[in-house]
Order: structure tokens, then C-alpha cells, then sequence
């Protein structure tokens, strides 16, 4: 029984060596030398093309991170909207006690929900009102006049493991799609 | 029929391609004449004029390694930012956390080559005497281009923004202080003066204009950033098209005439 195997991994051996040695002959024999020459300029400019497109794509961005701590949620007083996170990170935290009639803390993204623009919250009116088209919403962040076809929306916010406020800006909710009734959209202030 | 003859037969083929392959005498010469980029080079060229021990292949080097620089100098763009805050940090974001950023040291050693490279061309053509009537023009730009050579390889040199570049720029700008006239320490600038009044002084003589202030600042920073990718590649691209232009205008690459 050995020899005869031995005999079937020669064999393959063989084989294996035939097709390597063809694959890399037959171009050399099929092919002009124009051809491998443009074969070889070819792929050498699809590598380099792709080696570009990747550099391209940096692997560290510059940019704010998109979890922050913004303070304990008793900085934060009833029936208030902070500005003071409007200019570096683009959220207001709002305290209130108007949506649903619960008293909650949640975070609204300064991004009107018409074009993009950042809108102002004016104090007095008690409006975010948007300096471009005139849309205004709420306190609470829902639309009731100008272009904005929609309520603005909510990013994540949550208690820290050290009792602060966290937003996080990689979780996005949308009122009109039923998304702030998320227990990651707001917290509730007992 | 094969799919090379499908694609060759195609509107979008023969719409760029307006002649056959280059399969006989007639269609090479053709193939010279209408292709943009090959146009440049003539039609044939003497068996003397692709002789290594001969032309050096330096010209060809040089303007190899011109491209080679231009391809990653822009790339190296991307990433680069010609400020105090950040143009240091960028240089060591390079090597650190961007892929392929390995293009900064291939521009780094791409300009020594190119500045070793320019010289052994001209070096070359004085020992062939390449620069003798009718071609004494094409010396006189080939001069200009080595000058620009050396200037954006000094101008490169402070975009890092590291010590080393700081005082290697402090140091070799120092040397427009004594420029005949334009040079504040220079001889001849005393003499430039309206009513006791000095036309040239630290702020206002060669070394000021080079500067942008003076001592080697942000402004610096500034303007070797702009000459060295936008002023003098340009001007060099331009000379480099007279240059080959009249390579051939003046009898050819590389042979007695």
C-alpha cells in the first residue's frame, strides 16, 4: 500500500509543479512583449491607483469626540435651555417638563430640520426660531411655524456610571418617527 | 471576434484612437503625431540618442523624478497644513497614523535625486559639449532650471518646521542680508537713500521679501509653502516645455550636428 501512495503524492507533486510552471510561462509565450509590457503597466497603475484612493482615507480625525460629559443634571435647571454647547459640540440641553408632561433632560441637535442651519433659542419668545427660512419650534424641539417639515431631533444622552450627564451624538431620534419615547433619547428627572 | 477587436472597433476607441495598431513604419509615425503626450517626442530619434554611455539618461531622470515628485507633493497636500499649530504635528501624522504616508520620504528622497540628477545632466551635456551654438539658449534655460531645482529643494526645506529647518532656512536666508544693493548689509545699499532717508533696510530688502517678515516666521512658513507648490513648479513646468521644445528645435538629442 505505501509505494502505491507515495507514487499518487508524486504524481500530484508533478501535476501542481506543471500548472505553477504553466501559469507563469504561458503569458511568456501567448504574449507579446507589448503585451506583458502593457499587462504590467496596467496593473501597476490599477495598484497605484488604489494605493492613492487609500491614502486618501486618514485614519485619525481631528474632530470633537462624539461622546462628551456636559455636567450632573442639577446644572441643568427647570424650564431652561443651555446654550453654552451650541458652538463646539451643536446640541442644547434642554430642561423641561412640557413634552408629555414629563419633567426630563434631553439633548436637541442646532441643526434646523428645513436646510441645516443653526437656529437661535430666544428666551423670551421661548422658541428656537431659525435665522434662514423663520422656521421655529418648541421647547420641547417640535415645529409649529415656517418651512421645517419636522420636529428637530434628539441625540443620546444618559447618566454616567459617575452620576454625570453623557451625550452621545452617534445616536440620533426622531420625534415623528416615534423615537423619543426611547429611554436613551432623554432622562427623566424624579 | 476577440473582445481586443470589439473594443477597438467601438465608437469610444476610434473616437480617441484615429489610426490603427502600430503594427508597420507608416502607423508608428502616426501613432507620434496624434497622441497628445507623445507628440512631444519626435517622430524617430538616432540610434546615438538612446546610447546610456552617451546621454546618461540624467535629463530624462531629472524629469522623471519631477513627476515622481509633483504626483506625491500633491498628495502630500492632503494632509499637510502650512501653519505653527499644525504644519509640524502634520509631518509627524504622517509617519504615525496615515497609511502610505511613506510618500512624505519618497518626496524627501525624490528631491535629493533630482538635485543630484540635475547636475550630473548639465555636468554631462558641458562634457559633450551640448551646449555649444546652436544650443547655447537651451543651456540658459537648463541654468534657469537648476537654479529652480535649488530653490524648491530650499523652500521644501523649512515646510517640516522642525529646529532643523528653522535655522537651515535663518542661515541660508541670511545670505540675501549682503545682496549688491537689495540687501541691507549688502555693498551698495547705503547708497540707496532718498534725503537721508534708507530705501533699504531689515524691512524692506531681498531678504524681507523672501522672508515676509524678519526673522523666519509664520509668514515664512507661508510663502515657502506657496512658492514651493504652486509659484516655481509652475514656472519650472513652463521652462521644462521650451527646454524639450528645443532639444528638438536645435538638432536633436545628444549628437554632433
Amino acid at each position: 500500500m505505501a509505494p502505491a501512495k507515495k507514487a499518487k503524492v508524486e504524481e500530484r507533486r508533478g501535476m501542481l509543479a506543471a500548472i505553477m510552471v504553466t501559469a507563469v510561462a504561458l503569458p511568456g509565450i501567448m504574449m507579446t512583449p507589448f503585451m506583458i509590457a502593457s499587462s504590467l503597466l496596467t496593473a501597476w497603475l490599477g495598484l497605484a491607483s488604489l494605493m492613492v484612493a487609500r491614502f486618501m482615507l486618514p485614519n485619525v480625525l481631528a474632530e470633537p469626540p462624539r461622546k462628551f460629559k456636559i455636567g450632573s443634571p442639577n446644572d441643568f435647571d427647570l424650564g431652561t435651555v443651555a446654550t453654552r454647547f451650541v458652538a463646539s459640540q451643536g446640541v442644547w440641553i434642554v430642561h423641561t417638563d412640557q413634552y408629555q408632561g414629563k419633567n426630563m433632560i434631553y439633548a436637541l441637535l442646532s441643526v434646523c430640520t428645513h436646510l441645516g442651519c443653526t437656529p437661535s433659542w430666544l428666551e423670551g419668545e421661548q422658541k428656537f426660531k431659525c435665522p434662514c427660512h423663520g422656521s421655529g419650534f418648541y421647547i420641547t424641539g417640535v415645529n409649529f411655524e415656517g418651512p421645517a417639515p419636522r420636529p428637530l431631533e434628539r441625540v443620546g444622552l444618559r447618566i454616567a456610571e459617575d452620576g454625570m450627564l453623557e451625550v452621545d451624538k452617534s445616536l440620533k431620534f426622531q420625534e415623528e418617527m416615534g423615537q423619543w419615547t426611547d429611554s436613551n433619547s432623554f432622562v427623566e428627572i424624579a | 471576434m476577440s473582445v481586443g477587436d470589439y473594443i477597438r472597433d467601438s465608437q469610444i476607441w476610434k473616437s480617441i484612437f484615429r489610426h490603427p495598431a502600430p503594427t508597420d513604419r507608416r502607423n508608428r509615425v502616426v501613432v507620434m503625431l496624434t497622441n497628445f503626450f507623445l507628440h512631444l517626442h519626435p517622430v524617430s530619434v538616432k540610434q546615438q540618442g538612446i546610447a546610456l554611455s552617451y546621454t546618461w539618461c540624467m535629463g530624462g531622470i531629472t524629469f522623471f523624478l519631477f513627476l515622481v515628485e509633483t504626483v506625491t507633493g500633491v498628495l502630500l497636500m492632503f494632509y499637510y497644513r502650512p501653519t505653527l499649530e499644525w504644519a509640524y504635528n502634520d509631518i509627524l501624522a504622517l509617519r504615525d497614523v496615515t497609511t502610505l504616508g511613506v510618500m512624505r520620504e519618497i518626496h524627501r528622497w525624490g528631491a535629493h535625486a533630482m538635485v543630484i540628477s540635475v547636475w550630473l545632466h548639465m555636468y554631462r551635456v558641458f562634457l559633450t559639449g551640448s551646449y555649444k551654438p546652436p544650443r547655447e539658449f537651451n543651456w540658459v534655460i537648463g541654468v534657469l532650471l537648476l537654479v529652480l531645482t535649488l530653490l524648491l529643494s530650499f523652500t521644501g526645506y523649512l515646510l517640516p518646521w522642525d529646529q532643523l529647518a528653522i535655522w537651515a532656512i535663518t542661515v541660508g536666508s541670511n545670505m540675501a542680508r549682503a545682496t549688491p544693493f537689495l540687501g541691507h548689509e549688502g555693498p551698495g545699499a547705503q547708497l540707496l537713500n532718498v534725503g537721508g532717508f534708507d530705501l533699504i533696510t531689515n524691512a524692506s530688502d531681498a531678504r524681507f521679501i523672501l522672508l515676509g517678515s524678519r526673522f523666519v516666521g509664520e509668514s515664512t512658513l507661508n510663502r515657502f509653502y506657496i512658492m514651493h507648490c504652486v509659484a516655481i513648479p509652475l514656472v519650472v513646468a513652463g521652462l521644462i516645455m521650451i527646454h524639450f521644445w528645443r532639444v528638438r528645435k536645435d538638432g536633436g538629442i545628444s549628437q554632433p550636428l
